[in-house]
């Protein structure tokens, strides 16, 4: 252990009786909350460089401190740049020089500005890198991925996004990567069937393929189920596979576990069984919106005798599907029908009734299934422990009390848009697992189940109660002494929350989202109780808090240092409290609708102030008001704006993303406007 | 058209056949002729059936029965021996051992015929009623046989005469057609076969005519398909008979000349006589009439067109007409490309490349198209111009990468060159219809042929004028296509569909 020089005799520091192997455990015991290592590394000169020592992960900031910051921690081997959204050839440059060889793996995948001369720095210094994620890259060209050939020992890479790269790329770097085991090509649209054949062909090892949306055809095919160690393949939305070209296949990948084939329109029940013939390892089946779901296709799939999950969102179900599926020797944990078209109870049924393993179910949008269903789930799938029933409206509230008696190990609930009442509540509270339960307009519900909840159990993690009107301070006052490791929670559009309730979750240290949107009666008082209280706090909505007033948002720049989003949309806030947020310095993302009090001054003065801003969301009526080199600088830092103009605009958003996803949206748009 | 164009061929074949007996050159080579004919004879017998309107109507069928078994059968064995002597039969010199193959086929060909009298006379006592056309038609076949063979022993003797064959030498045209000897047609012979008279037999008939016609429409298929595989220009493919045509030799100061056409009033010059026409429209009124404006080779009907030949001036050249293996070139623009490539600088360089040199100016545009673009490289120096290749080579051989080019936009891969796929195209038809020929072994087959080689201008005279731009057929008598249209008109139904189409694109792609 390093020796600190007493500067007086008497000085004497407790901590020299410490072995360093000592603090190197305690330090490893440091890992939630990154504020903790700092605060340890500024114990004196001998803890700071044994901290540095220590630290294999970095995720810094800011680029422009990466020099020192790389400078103190030497021994690093994994890098995180997602924080940074300004990566340039020389950032890289530095890395690569100061990290050498010890750099593992390193993630660009927020980044910009960067280009192949970078890359291949890092490439050739870092001979030991393994892991390089590039997602969204989509200005990388095929001379980047020379670049990234280089690495001779890289083993996983993420290339999704990076529209740009053709065959040409692809092929140097599956003939420079021999090791590659995990590549994702997800959406790579210059890739085809040479690349992805020469990948499949060049690097034997390849454990995991994503192909997703890449225009490829049968032809890379035979030689990627020829990969003796492919586990994982995603062909996701490959248009250009279809039945005629997979039946030409004899035998499928013996070694593949997963399969996912969503979105694939020109393959049917015949093709998918010719592919996983042979896959005899075959655990995870993912057939999301394609594949009817019928006799003939469980027909086809029935000699997968390790399935263990199945997804078939979306999906058009058939009864006699749903039970050909049930008559599977096989006992499935997982099933997911999120979103299927024709889903009844008697279906459903005969369903769960033969898979009594059952983990793991998604009903979610299942709106013909009835009381019979839940009885039926509860009766034989007794070790259910996630169970999604996303606006099953016609359940009656008396089928949520059998979900409670029956399943006991209920880990996550999604009850949002249900009939569930406080006697279903009370009955769920006998959940002592349950970490995850989402009551969103579930407008049954008051304080007296809630307060059951808050009770029965301790370990709930999120908590979602959107638009649940009956909820008031007493609620969530129980949830927040019974419930200390919350660490998310909707309040939003429960507009009789105050600030007790505020300060009832600031005794929730791990708390890190809050929302809660649309309570006029929440004050800056509040705000600040959670600022004080709840230090890890990284996502804050307080948009249509109208009493919210730049007192808030003072003690909040200064305790909350982990905030890096914040929404504060019709707020009372001005250009001052906008100003003092500049001090956190992870802020990331504002949105700063209709504030009323904003001059076109302030809000330059604060967005300058905020360093580390990456995304914007303003009014259109500023991009006018304010200078345009303004923005040409702030985009150059790596910001984007968002320019929200008028109420239509959301409201025709909301309107296609409804059509999208169905009501699981509904949170980000309900109560929008105005 | 085609079925014209076949009809025409022989009623054109058979109509000369009877006044010009005496120019036909002396035949050194009958072999050729006579192995062919040696198993064409089954599909021979139907032309000349129908030229003799011995029985136009429904008896074919019938017909098919006697003549379809013996004769093909005992032709496979002696198709396929057939090649060597054929090359043999063009040496110049006499061969014994030619000569003594010679005779060992014509001994075989009278073997067959006796195998053919004795079905005959087999079938004849089977089936008591017969129909007097059937015995016209099997008396037909017999005759045809044996005049054939009378007329192979005639040429087999006449190949010894040594005289002609040195006057045959010293004209440089081996190929002289003994098809023009044996059935006494004459096929205008140029000036520079100047007439070495054969004492020619007088006898032979129209059908031996026929048979000959047919037996060197085989040759012509098979020279194609030797042809194909070694050919060097895409102006190629066609296989005359020699003495067939007419041998024009221009010197090279008048192929490299850039007029060919010269105004006889003020002395300017052109390339193309169509420009000259027009040129000479303002030297004034006599020059505008329609006559004056017509192609000049349309006046010059009723006689048969001279089929005319090129050869090239330099000496040594297999396009020379002294060389051994001479192939005439088919028009002039064929003799100016192919003097400017193979005998003249190439001077024109690819701007882009700095490398690739040309002498024909329309060869560097062709290579500049793509000179530089679909450059698919590997990092060992080499370039594919498909990607795909470059793919399968980088996937075949370890450590080699594909070569990122310094970021431009590629072009696409698309658009080879009009000539390439025109010649391209054509090769393909030819090798189609050299497949269909050596495997034909029907009526219908025959006929094929004969619509649809590429180059048969030995016989098809009025196609060859219509691809080299001399005239066109229109100077054929008409009256003969009706009726032979009609009676061709259910042998070409089946099978000739695919060539017809050929022909058309074929012909499109040259005019």
């Amino acid at each position: 252990m390093k020796k600190q020089k007493p500067t007086n005799e008497f000085v004497f520091n407790h901590f020299d009786l410490l072995s360093e192997e000592l603090i190197l455990s305690i330090l490893d015991c440091l890992d939630g909350n990154p504020l903790d290592k700092k605060s340890f590394s500024l114990v004196c000169k001998s803890f700071y460089s044994i901290e540095s020592q220590h630290r294999k992960t970095l995720k810094p900031l800011r680029s422009e401190h990466l020099p020192k910051i790389l400078n103190r921690y030497p021994f690093v081997t994994h890098l995180d740049l997602s924080l940074c959204p300004r990566i340039t050839d020389s950032s890289l440059t530095i890395t690569s020089v100061s990290c050498n060889k010890m750099l593992r793996s390193i993630d660009l995948s927020r980044s910009k500005f960067f280009t192949h001369v970078g890359l291949l720095n890092l490439a050739t210094n870092c001979s030991n890198l393994v892991e390089i994620d590039l997602s969204n890259a989509t200005d990388l060209r095929d001379s980047a991925a020379a670049a990234i050939a280089e690495a001779k020992n890289l083993e996983k890479l993420w290339l999704a996004r990076c529209k740009l790269i053709t065959d040409m790329g692809i092929g140097c770097i599956a003939v420079g990567c021999r090791k590659l085991r995990l590549i994702s090509l997800k959406w790579c649209l210059g890739v085809g069937d040479l690349g992805v054949n020469l990948v499949a062909v060049k690097c034997k090892e390849i454990r995991s393929l994503d192909v997703s949306y890449l225009p490829i055809t049968n032809k890379c095919l035979p030689s990627i189920l020829k990969l003796q160690y492919l586990e994982d393949l995603v062909l996701e939305g490959c248009f250009g596979i279809d039945d005629d070209s997979l039946a030409v296949l004899k035998q499928g990948c013996k070694s593949l576990e997963s399969l996912d084939m969503s979105s694939c329109q020109n393959v049917s029940h015949v093709g998918l069984s010719s592919l996983t013939s042979g896959a005899a390892s075959l655990r995870q089946l993912i057939l999301a919106y394609g594949f009817p779901v019928t006799p003939a296709l469980a027909d086809s799939l029935q000699k997968l005798s390790t399935l263990q999950s199945i997804k078939l969102d979306g999906c058009p179900v058939t009864c006699s599907g749903l039970k050909a599926i049930g008559n599977w020797c096989v006992s499935l944990r997982e099933i997911s029908l999120s979103k299927c078209m024709g889903v009844t109870d008697e279906g459903l049924s005969s369903l769960v009734t033969k898979h009594k393993n059952l983990r793991k179910l998604d009903i979610t949008c299942c709106r013909k299934i009835t009381h019979v269903s839940i009885a039926s789930i509860t009766n034989s799938c007794t070790s259910l422990t996630s169970l999604k029933m996303e606006s099953c409206t016609l359940v009656p509230k008396e089928a949520f009390i059998f979900i409670g008696q029956r399943c006991h190990l209920l880990e996550e609930l999604d009850f949002t848009d249900n009939e569930i009442d406080d006697e279903g509540l009370k009955s769920i509270s006998r959940c002592s697992k349950l970490s995850s339960l989402k009551l969103g307009i579930c407008l049954n519900i008051t304080d007296e189940g809630l307060t059951h909840i808050g009770m029965g159990c301790p370990n709930l993690i999120e908590l979602d109660l959107y638009r649940s009107a009956g909820i008031t301070d007493s609620g969530i006052l129980t949830i927040a002494r019974g419930c200390a490791d919350l660490e998310m929670i909707n309040i939003s559009y429960c507009k009789d929350i105050t600030d007790s309730s505020f300060i009832s979750l600031s005794k929730c240290w791990r708390l890190n989202t809050l929302e809660s949107r649309g309570c006029p009666l929440i004050t800056s008082l509040g705000l600040a109780a959670v600022a004080v209280g709840c230090k890890q706090l990284t996502k804050l909505d307080v948009k249509k808090c109208y009493n919210v007033n730049d007192a808030g948002m003072i003690p909040l720049a200064h305790f909350s240092q982990n905030l890096r989003q914040i929404n504060l949309s019709l707020s009372s806030v001005t250009e001052l409290g906008l100003l003092s947020l500049a001090s956190i310095s992870c802020l990331q993302s504002m949105t700063i609708l209709h504030l009323k009090w904003l001059t076109p001054s302030g809000l330059a003065a604060a967005l300058l102030a905020c360093g580390g801003l990456t995304k914007v969301k303003l009014q259109a009526s500023f991009k006018s008001l304010l200078p345009k080199p303004l923005f040409e600088h702030l985009e150059a830092r790596g910001c984007v704006f968002q320019w929200r103009e008028k109420l239509f605009q959301v409201c025709l958003a909301f309107i296609c993303d409804i059509r999208k996803t169905g009501n699981e949206v509904r949170d980000k748009y309900f109560g929008e406007s105005v | 058209m085609d079925e014209r164009l076949c009809a025409d061929t022989w009623t054109e074949s058979s109509s000369p056949a009877n006044e010009l007996p005496k120019k036909v050159p002396p035949d050194h080579q009958p072999f050729t002729n006579f192995n062919l004919q040696q198993y064409q004879q089954k599909w021979e017998e139907d032309p000349s059936i129908q030229d003799y309107a011995m029985s136009i109507e429904p008896q074919f069928p019938e017909f098919n029965l006697p003549c379809e078994t013996p004769s093909s059968v005992a032709c496979n064995p002696s198709n396929q021996t057939k090649n060597e002597p054929l090359d043999a039969s063009r040496i110049q010199d006499w061969d014994p051992r030619a000569m003594l193959n010679n005779l060992s086929f014509l001994e075989q060909k009278i073997h067959q015929l006796q195998d053919l009298v004795h079905l005959i006379v087999g079938r004849r006592t089977q089936v008591a009623a017969r129909s007097d056309e059937l015995v016209a038609q099997q008396q037909q076949l017999i005759t045809a046989d044996l005049t054939s063979i009378i007329v192979q022993l005639i040429s087999t003797a006449g190949s010894l005469l040594p005289s002609l064959t040195q006057t045959l030498s010293s004209n440089g045209t081996p190929f002289i057609s003994q098809l023009g000897q044996l059935s006494g047609v004459v096929f205008p012979s140029g000036p520079n076969l100047n007439g070495s008279v054969f004492p020619q037999n007088s006898k032979v008939s129209d059908q031996s005519n026929h048979v000959d016609l047919t037996g060197n429409c085989k040759t012509e298929q098979n020279c194609i398909e030797d042809e194909l595989k070694d050919e060097d220009d895409a102006d190629e493919g066609e296989h005359l008979s020699p003495g067939s045509y007419e041998i024009l030799q221009l010197e090279k100061e008048e192929i490299l000349a850039p007029h060919t056409h010269f105004c006889i009033i003020c002395g300017k010059g052109f390339k193309r006589d169509a420009n000259l026409r027009m040129h000479m429209r303002g030297h004034g009124d006599e020059y505008k009439t329609p006559a004056a404006l017509a192609k000049p080779n349309k006046e010059t009907n009723s006689e048969p067109m001279l089929i005319k030949r090129y050869s090239c001036p330099f000496a040594g050249c297999k396009r020379n007409k002294d060389h051994k293996k001479f192939q005439p070139l088919k028009t002039i623009l064929c003799v100016k490309n192919h003097y400017k490539r193979t005998h003249c600088d190439k001077s024109y360089t690819c701007s882009r490349c700095n490398t690739k040199k040309f002498s024909v100016i329309a060869d560097l545009k062709t290579h500049e198209k793509h000179c530089g673009r679909d450059k698919w490289l590997c990092s060992c120096g080499t370039t594919f111009s498909r990607k795909d290749k470059l793919f399968g080579h980088i996937a075949l051989f370890q450590g080699h990468t594909p070569a990122i080019p310094l970021e431009e936009a590629k072009g696409s891969a698309a658009g080879s060159s009009d000539r390439g796929e025109n010649s391209e195209e054509t090769n393909k038809v030819e090798l189609n219809l050299g497949t269909n020929f050596s495997c034909g072994s029907g009526d219908q087959n025959g006929n094929d042929a004969k619509g649809g080689v590429d180059d048969p201008p030995s016989f098809f005279s009025p196609l060859t004028f219509d691809t080299c731009n001399l005239g066109g057929f229109h100077e054929f008598p008409r009256p003969l296509f009706d009726d032979s249209e009609t009676s061709f008109s259910f042998l070409m139904s089946g099978s000739c569909s695919y060539p017809r189409k050929t022909r058309e694109e074929s012909c499109s792609d040259k005019t």
